[in-house]
């Protein structure tokens, strides 16, 4: 098989076919369109170079969701490195751990956050990167106006697009990590040029399709919305992060700018049903609605297809690390006596899957497993992270890696899969993966707690509640109230624990290990 | 329209029984940051904006129900307030 053009290619040939049809639309900044984009691209790239980036380097992206991001990305592979987007709205302790952790040798950043950025960066004794500030996102504006700015000082040279080869870096996605520090999973090229080959062969975008870019840039749902946009010169409608919870000016937003193809988590899509008011809007446009990133609570579900039966339904199933590898089709309506979720379906088919039991060996289908994945999906690794990345693999004897999910699935006999649960302390909160033990790691920088234990317990209506235990050095317990606004100082918001409990003492199993079934009694 | 409601304390109520059992009162000051402070999710946000609502007989715009109008008792309690005139 030929190796695949790198990801930014989709932008330069969607120039050329489609000039001024609309690339990105910002509801209330503006709309640009192919051609503009591919020129305000190129002249981030050109500016990334003069300030040192190099091909196979890594670019910081801290801005909020904008065309200017947009352009930032291409613009950044256009340079053959990889970008890392990180959320703007998580603390910038963290933010810098991610940027410093990967040794960007640039970023391009909003003003409110760059000096912040490089104080944090240097706290942890990096080298501060080259920034590209950008005063304010919107519409390109504040990109055109930064690049502007730098060019009289200094113009920049133009260069060619780097061709990076399929095992170079596209982008570099942070999760949470199980020890309190997020990781990086790298993603080449062919990775993400193999998944956005199969979502086209799969939904057959069109040049006047609209899609809605939902998912954060840092979330591996924008990988769909923002590149198969692009590959098929369609428009990508940003939907801004700070409004991206209001069910009303979702389903507004579907009405007004006549989306086709609607991705989120389903959290979301439960908030529309449940908040958005669907059936007093015209959503006709909708074609497709994909979600992922978690179980979608069936009544929700349900709720949705009878307000909204004429689109067609996808559950889209899969960890950063593989982007999407299975997927089924749910077809409206939903059966009143449906309890059980929907199966995550099958293996895509550009990558391959099988079910294996603790030692690795193959499971009868039917018995639960957990779920490996190889193929062209597959990222390379984790950033600088030897030992997690081949734990991460299992390797059979012919030398094939299989990414394991951790996800424990059952293969039924017409090949879709049934998601089981977890094999360890993973849960997935609106989408995001969360590792219990990051959210015990930042409750532990608290100077009153002596012990933390968080657990997750299903919920009918939010999917999954987190319960976080405590107990005091010396019988001091911080308020409620404390306590959230500690946690907002050192975890997304995602991750903050729906409730706190104090105990005088953490119980304890046979093995004086922190006894979380006992726990998992008390929620 | 209900006259003389203290919308301050009306919300600090809500806040506490719904969002902060066993919390001190006094704790909830009028300056709080609710939302950017973690106190306040995008549920609990949603299901307080939906209780006013129908409470006070008011709608809030979406472009209302965000950070920049709810973060606090003291903006919550204005809004609610210039809502009901």
């Amino acid at each position: 098989m030929p190796a695949p053009s790198p990801l930014h290619c989709a932008l330069r040939e969607s120039a050329a076919r489609h000039p001024s049809r609309p690339a990105v639309v910002e509801p209330g900044s503006g709309t640009l369109d192919y051609r503009a984009l591919d020129a305000l691209s190129d002249r981030v790239r050109d500016r990334l170079a003069a300030l040192g980036v190099r091909p196979r380097d890594r670019v910081g992206l801290y801005l909020r969701k904008s065309i200017d991001t947009v352009a930032a990305i291409f613009g950044i592979l256009k340079t053959g490195a990889a970008y890392v987007p990180v959320d703007p709205d998580a603390p910038p302790a963290r933010n810098a751990y991610i940027l410093h952790n990967c040794a960007v040798a640039a970023a391009v950043v909003e003003a409110r956050f760059a000096e912040r950025l490089a104080a944090e960066i240097a706290a942890l004794g990096g080298a501060v990167p080259a920034q590209l500030v950008v005063d304010e996102t919107g519409g390109g504006h504040g990109l055109a106006r930064a690049l502007d700015a730098a060019d009289a000082r200094q113009p920049a040279a133009a260069i060619d697009d780097a061709m990076p080869g399929p095992d170079d870096l596209a982008y570099i996605l942070y999760t949470s990590g199980s020890t309190g520090k997020p990781k990086g999973v790298m993603l080449s090229h062919e990775n993400a040029v193999s998944f956005v080959e199969w979502c086209s062969d799969v939904f057959a975008p069109r040049p006047d399709d609209r899609l809605s870019s939902h998912a954060p840039f840092h979330f591996d749902l924008s990988i769909l919305d923002i590149h198969l946009a692009i590959r098929h010169g369609a428009a990508l409608v940003l939907i801004a992060e700070d409004r991206g919870k209001d069910p009303l000016h979702l389903a507004r937003l579907i009405q007004d700018e006549k989306i086709t193809i609607w991705y989120s988590a389903p959290s979301i899509l439960s908030l529309m049903a449940q908040f958005g008011k669907l059936p007093e809007h015209d959503c006709s446009s909708l074609r497709l609605v994909l979600f992922a990133g978690e179980v979608f609570p069936v009544k929700h579900l349900r709720t949705l297809c009878a307000q909204l039966p004429a689109p067609r339904y996808f559950n889209l199933y899969g960890p950063t690390e593989t982007n999407v590898c299975n997927y089924y089709e749910v077809v409206p309506p939903v059966p009143e006596a449906r309890t059980a979720p929907y199966p995550i379906g099958r293996i895509c088919e550009h990558l391959r899957g099988k079910a294996v039991d603790e030692h690795g060996n193959p499971v009868a289908a039917g018995d639960e497993g957990e779920l490996c994945i190889t193929g062209r999906g597959v990222m390379q690794g984790y950033w600088m992270l030897p030992e997690q990345t081949a734990r991460g693999f299992l390797v059979d004897a012919d030398g094939t890696r299989w990414y394991r999910t951790g996800d424990v699935v059952v293969e039924e006999s017409d090949g879709n899969y049934i998601y089981r649960g977890r094999r360890d302390r993973m849960v997935k909160r609106r989408g995001y993966r969360v590792e219990l033990g990051e959210i015990e790691a930042g409750l532990y920088q608290h100077p009153l707690i002596k012990e933390a234990a968080v657990v997750a317990l299903p919920d009918a209506d939010a999917g999954v509640r987190i319960t976080a235990f405590l107990s005091s050095k010396d019988g001091t317990r911080a308020s409620l109230i404390e306590l959230k606004r500690f946690c907002a100082e050192k975890l997304p918001l995602y991750m903050i624990p729906d409730q706190f409990a104090w105990l005088d003492a953490l119980p304890r199993t046979s093995t004086d290990k922190t006894d979380y079934q006992r726990l998992k009694e008390f929620a | 329209m209900e006259t003389g409601i203290d919308y301050r304390q009306a919300v600090k109520d809500y806040i506490l029984n719904e969002f902060l059992p066993g919390e001190n009162p006094d704790n909830l000051t009028d300056d709080l940051p609710l939302i950017s402070g973690g106190i306040l999710d995008s549920i609990a946000t949603l299901k307080m904006v939906l209780y006013f609502e129908e409470r006070f007989g008011i709608v809030l715009e979406a472009h209302e129900a965000d950070k920049e109008h709810l973060d606090t008792v003291h903006d919550i309690a204005a809004l609610l307030a210039s809502k009901a005139r």
